[in-house]
């Protein structure tokens, strides 16, 4: 087992990480930056290492490879052995890493809900199928559906299409109203985004629909056809893929490991990103949905505070606001309807690790109750999944996790460690 | 044309782009599932980044996540994770 010693470590090298990484070392601090992921960006810069496509990540990627910065990555976080003593795994076996400072930027995942059918091959996340697609997945040609929830829906929309797709339909739950409303918002850069991307689905000849949503996928070792609601009517779609995400959650499982404060799911910062516990900083979606602008901004104030410079300039203060409007205007505006909380029968699979049907969850009282009733949360994905849906359908506050946060071989806590100078590796 | 790398699926070796994911690759092999659940049914890549788990396969003998994990030459990969 090997062994490490920073000053800071950043866990998370998406757009968060990279700017709290790189602010730290322009601070004065040592950094470590590691991801799970074979190379930096996360899921919104996924793939641009070696070609950012625009201004914000040419910038940021730019400016990582120029720093001093020391970049571990393919390691996976799943435990604290003590304060200030990080565990990860990865393909190489498990790295051990010495921090006085901890900043944390895990990002988000897709909210995904359980209809019938979800399961089957070819029923992704709809960002999900955007970043396997970024990783050489074969869409060309293909009859995709998109569906779900958010601004994001149109985002994977457009890269579908740039890849190849046949985007039959793109499916929003919101009604047209609150859509309305969020678009009138439309004066900060995040929106701008969402707006040009919306332009070009249409101008491509896309249809968007509004209150819109599938309610069972079906097929049989893979996904054939889909049935959809829009507004009143019932209407089935052959596919060979569905993209259907309901909007972004918050990945917490480090904070409720060190014991930080929560609220609404989300990690509570103070104003220099600074959790409730000590030393502990959080930057970008873990502290809520916001966007790569509020990530930016959460990352670099992070990355100083971690490092020993506290004061905010007005610029980066201005910047925070503006992105706290988007991220206010995102909740508001794409609130999931009530409909979509009875689409699983009591047949349909909640939890896909230990496949726990609706109904048998349905019946427990809590996240905690299910897990001892029926295992629903305790396989390999740990309840990342069926987690946020419980929340979503049942109402239920997310189990605490217990380490290690992902399956690991035994020797990641047995083998002895074996010191490494960061600065010496290559 | 794109690069491309020898990999074996199974047992059966399989030419897949080079760069690509795992999980992509198994696409490209025709592989439409790469597990199975408690009840048989076919499992796939969902998330596309390292939640689900669903995409988890044999990587030259280690247990790891298709999506997460890029192919190499000579990479032997199990759908009996």
């Amino acid at each position: 087992m090997r062994e490490l010693r920073t000053e800071i470590l950043v866990i998370g090298a998406g757009p968060a990480g990279i700017a709290a990484a790189v602010s730290a070392e322009r601070a004065g601090a040592r950094a470590l930056l590691v991801d799970m992921q074979s190379e930096p960006g996360g899921q919104v810069w996924r793939g641009q290492w070696d070609k950012p496509t625009n201004r914000q990540s040419r910038r940021w990627i730019a400016a990582l490879r120029q720093s001093p910065v020391e970049c571990r990555y393919g390691l996976r976080l799943v435990d604290f052995a003590a304060p200030g003593l990080a565990v990860f795994d990865g393909p190489d076996g498990s790295l051990r890493v010495r921090c006085e400072r901890l900043v944390v930027a895990t990002g988000a995942r897709e909210r995904l809900l359980p209809f019938p059918g979800w399961t089957l091959p070819g029923v992704f996340g709809a960002g999900g199928l955007q970043v396997l697609v970024k990783n050489g997945w074969p869409v060309a040609g293909k009859r995709v559906v998109v569906a779900g929830s958010g601004p994001l829906l149109l985002a994977a929309a457009s890269s579908l299409r740039a890849a190849g797709a046949q985007v039959l339909l793109v499916a929003e739950q919101a009604a047209a109203a609150d859509l309305a409303r969020f678009a009138a918002r439309l004066a900060s850069h995040p929106a701008k985004l969402v707006q040009a991307a919306a332009l070009r689905l249409r101008l491509a000849g896309v249809p968007y629909r509004s209150s819109a949503w599938v309610e069972r996928a079906d097929g049989d070792e893979q996904l054939r056809s889909v049935r959809l609601r829009i507004g009143r009517y019932s209407e089935r779609l052959d596919c060979d893929a569905l993209a259907v995400g309901f909007g972004l959650v918050p990945n917490i499982e480090i904070a409720q490991l060190l014991g930080c404060t929560l609220a609404d799911g989300a990690v509570v910062v103070d104003e220099q990103q600074h959790s409730s516990v000590a030393g502990i900083y959080f930057a970008g979606e873990a502290c809520g949905i916001g966007g790569v602008d509020q990530a930016l901004i959460q990352g670099e104030i992070a990355g100083r505070a971690a490092a020993g410079s506290a004061r905010l300039s007005f610029g980066l203060r201005r910047a925070r606001a503006r992105s706290e409007r988007f991220a206010r205007a995102l909740d508001r505006h794409f609130t999931l309807r009530d409909e979509l909380r009875h689409l699983a029968a009591a047949d349909t699979v909640l939890c896909r690790c230990e496949n726990v049907g609706y109904g048998a969850a349905q019946v427990c009282r809590s996240q905690r109750d299910a897990r001892l009733q029926t295992r629903l949360g305790m396989g390999h994905c740990q309840g990342r999944v069926c987690g946020a849906a419980c929340a979503f359908l049942f109402g239920w506050d997310a189990a605490t996790p217990r380490p290690p946060l992902a399956p690991v071989p035994l020797s990641c806590f047995t083998a002895s460690p074996t010191e490494e100078n960061p600065q010496e590796s290559p | 044309m794109p690069a491309e790398v020898r990999i074996r699926v199974d047992g059966v070796v399989v030419s897949v782009p080079a760069g690509c994911s795992v999980a992509a690759a198994l696409c490209h092999a025709g592989r439409g599932a790469t597990r199975q659940a408690l009840d048989g049914a076919p499992r796939a890549a969902c998330c596309g980044m390292g939640v689900c788990f669903e995409c988890r396969v044999r990587i030259d003998g280690i247990e790891r996540l298709g999506c997460l994990t890029r192919v190499a030459e000579g990479m032997e990969i199990g759908c009996d994770a």
